[in-house]
């Protein structure tokens, strides 16, 4: 082909040109920081005083983190190293109390050679949660998921085998009453033996019951009390639990506030209205100051029972407006559906409009529980030992009295890296939703 | 579903523990453990050591009672209690027994129905402030921003000193006193006020210890004691007299190092011989074993000991007996008869 | 039953109770009711009969009583001497400054980081990312307690100010920025209308009201002129002498002067002083807000889709104008709602202001008073209420400004 055109057109070009670098202008580093940083004055501007703010903090936090003191036995040690190393005005870290206390902000006073136990419960629960926010997995790891609760809580706080299991049959015996006896009183007769009969196994065998077992074959870990447990341990337990005893909670508020019976209607909006319109350090202050003038004289359990009862009322409140949400996006279509299909209320809600509606709602439930994390540093007010109250009682220690900032850095650190995850998480979820409702 | 399970385990164990609330002592007995309220943390009084275990001058009067009654000093559950905290804590059951540094008033003995048991520190309010600011007396401190720690007796003596002197302040209540340390330091207070202990304590804690003095006047009385519910007198006993017990072993030169050869067999000065449970039925009438001083004794060594290891001379926090003396020394501690 | 079995046919039996849906939801609620109020007489017996056991009674008398604790910094007149209930109530104004000051600068921080985070400069915008993420992922009071101990390490104390060596300086000879808080010069007046400084300060933003309400009125008449005839008659400097010279007659006939801050013995005197506990607090909760609406707003302004700035542009608008009138209402739909949830955030977390010793109705009410008195039922639950009430009237509010802002479908 070119050998023709050279001979008949003389002008045309027969070879392709090299291709020429782009000018510099248009390539490479240049081209994105003009792009990025330059393009305009204002950006200019901006772009400096960006630096300037990274470069007044970097230049603080940096030698001040990077040159600290990892190994001393006390403040004072630190500050002698300190004055050895870099001369008494230099403003170094003493990391050291991290890496005495490192165990106590994590764990609280849980007997150490029992760490094992909170570590298992911790990856059990990872893999009890994981098939409800991973759809891929196999639907049958729901089973455990469902065991979960009781397996976490023997392991956390030990005792015989008995008590969980006996607490377990429970729940086992509900369901055998709505499944085996429901057809035949009808359902609503059912719904209410299925929760009365649990109420009174509980109230009254269920005590007796786990003694004896406990006494006839004594399987079990070594108890753990309640005020052994801190720290971030401290704050997970009371963030997990309040958001997983409040999810039924949240969920019968939320159909309770999209009910026509007007009384529940408004019983359902008045507590959601009342429980998220004050603080929640007032709550805690209720469970703990409070909580005993409401209970039957002489009744008393321990306080992170009360707190976790307090947050769970907390965060159902917040749950029922989330799935009050994931119920308002579901199309009017699904409910006609429903009611087209001939299902009553409670089926059509079991079976066609909760699964949709939960499954919106699973960012919102991800995201209340961030929030309910973070707010669990508020129990320090309350005297329990979590991150920061347990800085404080560090603090207290003749070695680490006068001790501030590290400490402080080390659980911001954590409440990052943990609420960032989960962050990134619900984020992903809800992406993945919406592309999936287009 | 769920709910429920909480509510059920809930009304069992409220009735469990309502069917047992016949009598302190018995209650503590029957769990093997005393449950006792001691401060979230206050240097030298209470506080965390590394392995967890509880250690300071309150906890030292917890662990004395437990072995007194429960004969192991370390069957003890402690409750960290804030200011806020602590006596709905006691009312309400929670705790047996308050050791938090408490200063016991009239009102809280009358009007919040509690019962103090004796003072185990007398203490007063005191003022700390920079060197370099010149000051020599409290009295001049007209127009200084103080810092204090909220929730306690302190806020009330501050104000009440200011206006009899007819000086002006401007408080900064501050929460914890390691927020009080950091705020002092960085100069945003001119004088840090609380109890002179744990200014002391603080001052110890500083790099520069002698930049701050701590100012002659003592502007209260902080009498700190252990206190128990109104209304349990055998238990509020039991209390009472494990302190005087740890009071009168210093007096009459029971320490933990002769303790033992001293309990062996009766000596020849009947007031050992009562309180060591040698002689006499004293152990009896109180409910208890009759070597139950010495058990508490030996928990931690005689009141002195405990002093001295938890706040005294040797310790960085390097307190003097002072009030604390026994009033054979000139001090205020004076434990009636073991008789 | 029996005196209902009369109409003929089909006659009402008990079990239409429960198997007729006409009946079946009254049944329910019904025993919904029954039950709620078995449980509440039951919480109500049980605190009756714990506060018999405990020998206390129910009485709110101890609002009554002399408080005998100071409050630095009261927006009423307070002292030790007064009572429980001006210490509440003292406390309660202090919450709502707080909370006002925190939603404003919480608003503006997240409108500016939201936009900046949608900025096309690199550096900006991952700084902003930062600074979201690591703001709404640590916890509100460890910001407050770091916020706090920041400024009081990283400002001067009062003492650097002293002397012939000083190491710190006031801003203009006005301002000082101290480890304390915030001195500010104040305005005073020297023949003062009334003796109440309130009542003075309410007529200076009378005629202030009035000033700004005769602008706009001079606006609406310009707007009008400019439909009628075409011409826009300039009007800024009547604007600029309404805006002034009422307020500053006022001024001169008050003889109102500056009361600069100076050094006096331990502490600066005069001028206003904003406490550091106000400031770290304010800052704090508005950083800390800011950060959750900042998302919202950068949410809101994405939400409204790119072909509406085309159209916009086709249509000629100028990007101010685009924004102004075509961007914004549109994204305002968006951001309001979360913004007001926001904002009941921000007024619930001020209880936080303990950590930082600022004086808020749950330290006062709900902290010291509780605390002498040891009425922790009454306290709490007046304490409650007023956050409910807080809470309601802000949503209320908001609500009205939600609907006024709303699409209206026709």
């Amino acid at each position: 082909m070119s050998e023709v055109h050279a001979q008949t057109v003389a002008y045309v070009r027969d070879t392709m040109l090299d291709q020429r670098e782009p000018p510099l202008s248009q390539s490479g580093a240049y081209k994105w920081i003009h792009e990025n940083l330059l393009s305009s004055w204002v950006n200019v501007v901006l772009t400096v005083a960006s630096l300037w703010v990274i470069w007044a903090v970097l230049s603080h936090v940096v030698p001040w983190a990077a040159l600290g003191i990892w190994s001393a036995d006390s403040l004072a040690q630190c500050r002698e190293i300190r004055d050895q190393i870099y001369g008494a005005d230099a403003s170094v870290a003493c990391w050291a109390v991290i890496g005495e206390r490192w165990n106590q902000l994590l764990f609280g006073f849980y007997p150490t050679e029992l760490y094992w136990r909170p570590i298992l419960a911790f990856v059990l629960f990872l893999v009890a949660i994981a098939p409800v926010l991973f759809a891929s997995l196999p639907r049958k790891m729901l089973w455990f998921t469902l065991a979960a609760p009781f397996v976490l809580f023997w392991l956390i706080w030990g005792g015989a085998i008995w008590t969980p299991i006996v607490v377990a049959l429970g729940f086992v015996i509900g369901w055998a009453v709505v499944t085996f006896a429901g057809p035949a009183i009808g359902a609503l007769g059912g719904v209410v033996l299925a929760i009365v009969a649990p109420l009174l196994y509980w109230l009254l065998v269920a005590g007796p019951l786990a003694d004896a077992l406990a006494t006839v074959l004594p399987i079990g870990l070594e108890p753990v009390k309640s005020n052994e447990i801190g720290g971030f341990m401290l704050a997970t337990i009371i963030g997990v639990s309040g958001i997983i005893l409040s999810l039924p909670l949240g969920i019968v508020l939320a159909l309770g506030r999209q009910s026509d019976l007007f009384l529940i209607n408004k019983c359902s909006v008045i507590f959601i209205e009342v429980i998220r319109g004050v603080p929640l350090i007032v709550w805690l202050f209720t469970a703990s100051l409070l909580l005993n003038y409401f209970l039957p004289p002489g009744t008393n359990f321990d306080l992170m029972l009360r707190v976790i009862i307090m947050v769970t009322l907390f965060s159902s409140a917040y749950i029922a407006e989330v799935v009050r949400g994931g119920l308002a996006a579901l199309p009017k279509g699904q409910y006609e559906a429903a009611d087209a299909l001939g299902l009553d209320y409670w089926k059509s809600m079991r079976l066609i409009i909760l699964p949709q509606a939960l499954k919106i709602s699973i960012p919102g439930i991800v995201n209340t529980f961030i929030g309910l994390f973070k707010d669990t540093t508020l129990v320090v007010f309350i005297g329990l030992l979590d991150p920061i109250g347990l800085s404080n009682a560090i603090r207290a220690s003749t070695q680490w009295n006068g001790i501030y900032w590290e400490l402080f850095v080390f659980i911001g650190l954590c409440f990052f890296v943990f609420c960032f995850s989960m962050g990134r998480y619900s984020l992903f979820l809800e992406k993945k939703l919406r592309r999936e409702h287009r | 579903m769920k709910k429920t399970v909480i509510l059920g385990a809930l009304t069992v164990a409220g009735l469990a523990a309502g069917a047992a609330s016949a009598g302190t002592l018995d209650d503590v007995k029957a769990r093997g453990k005393l449950n006792c309220g001691v401060s979230t943390g206050l240097t030298g009084f209470s506080a965390p050591d590394a392995n967890g275990v509880w250690q300071g001058f309150d906890v030292a009067v917890c662990r004395a009672v437990a072995a007194a009654v429960l004969g192991d000093p370390m069957a003890v559950d402690f409750v960290p209690t804030t200011g806020q905290t602590r006596f709905t804590a006691l009312a309400s059951g929670e705790i047996d027994l308050l050791a938090r540094n408490t200063t016991w008033t009239f009102s809280r003995d009358v009007d919040l129905k509690f019962e103090f048991v004796g003072v185990n520190y007398y203490d007063g309010q005191g003022f700390m402030v920079p060197k370099e600011l010149g000051v020599s007396s409290a009295k001049e401190l007209d127009g200084a921003t103080v810092c204090i720690q909220t929730g306690t007796t302190t806020e009330l003596n501050l104000a009440d000193f200011f206006r009899v002197n007819n000086i002006s302040y401007e408080p900064v209540p501050i929460e914890t006193n390691a927020e009080a340390q950091q705020q002092y330091l960085a100069g945003a207070c001119d004088v840090y006020t609380t109890d002179a202990s744990g200014l002391a304590a603080t001052r110890a804690s500083f790099e520069a210890p002698g930049d701050h003095v701590i100012l002659p006047e003592i502007i209260s009385k902080e009498p700190l004691g252990p206190l128990v519910r109104h209304g349990d007198n055998e238990w509020g006993d039991i209390a009472r007299w494990t302190l005087n017990a740890l009071i009168a072993a210093e007096e009459y030169g029971v320490t933990s190092a002769n303790i033992a050869e001293l309990s062996a067999a009766p000596g020849n000065n009947p007031e050992i011989n009562r309180l060591l449970g040698t002689e006499g039925e004293l152990g009896a009438m109180l409910g208890l074993e009759a070597d139950w001083a010495k058990k508490a004794i030996m928990a931690n060594g005689n009141y002195g000991e405990v002093f001295e290891k938890t706040i005294g001379e040797n310790t960085p926090i390097g307190l003097s007996r002072g009030l604390n003396a026994q009033w054979t020394e000139g001090g205020l501690l004076y434990s009636p008869p073991f008789r | 039953m029996t005196t209902m079995t009369d109409p003929p046919g089909q006659g009402f039996r008990l079990s239409q109770l429960i198997y007729d849906t006409r009946y079946r939801s009254l049944t329910i609620q019904v025993v919904a009711m029954v039950l709620l109020m078995l449980l509440f007489s039951w919480l109500v017996s049980n605190t009756i009969h714990n506060l018999q056991n405990l020998g206390k009674d129910f009485d709110f008398g101890f609002l009554t009583q002399p408080s005998g604790y100071d409050i630095n910094q009261r927006l009423i007149e307070y002292n030790s001497q007064m009572t429980h209930g001006r210490a509440a109530l003292v406390g309660i104004l202090n919450t709502i400054l707080v909370a006002f000051l925190g939603c404003a600068l919480a608003t503006v921080l997240g409108v500016v980081a939201g936009v900046l985070r949608l900025s096309n400069n690199w550096l900006v915008s991952r700084l902003m990312s930062v600074y979201v993420e690591g703001f709404r992922n640590v916890p509100l009071l460890l910001w407050i307690v770091l916020i706090f101990a920041l400024m009081t390490e990283s400002t001067p104390a009062p003492r650097a100010f002293r002397g012939d060596d000083a190491t710190a300086s006031m801003l203009f000879d006005a301002i000082a920025v101290t480890n304390r808080g915030v001195y500010t010069p104040a305005i005073h007046f020297g023949t003062p209308f009334f003796a109440n400084g309130f009542f003075n300060w309410l007529v200076v933003i009378l005629v202030l009201g009035a000033s700004l309400y005769a602008i706009r009125r001079l606006h609406h008449w310009a707007t009008e002129r400019q439909e009628a005839t075409g011409d826009r008659p300039t009007t800024w400097y009547f604007t600029l002498g309404l805006l002034i010279l009422p307020t500053a007659i006022l001024m001169v006939l008050m003889s109102a002067y500056l009361n600069l801050p100076e050094l006096k013995g331990f502490n600066f005197g005069g001028g206003i002083h904003l406490r550091n506990s106000l400031i770290a607090l304010w800052l704090a909760l508005s950083l800390y807000t800011g950060a959750f609406i900042a998302e919202i707003v950068r949410g809101g302004i994405l939400a409204v889709s790119k072909g509406q700035t085309e159209a916009a542009y086709a249509l000629g608008l100028r990007p101010s104008t685009t924004m102004n009138l075509v961007i914004l209402p549109q994204a305002l739909r968006v951001i309001i709602p979360p913004l007001i949830s926001q904002f009941l955030n921000l007024t619930k977390n001020s209880s936080l202001a303990i950590a930082v010793g600022y004086m808020d109705v749950r330290s006062t009410l709900g902290g010291i008073t509780i605390n002498q008195t040891g009425r922790e039922l009454e306290g709490m639950l007046l304490l409650g209420l007023f956050y409910l009430v807080l809470s309601l009237l802000i949503s209320g509010a908001m609500n009205i400004y939600n609907a006024s802002v709303k699409l209206k479908e026709r």
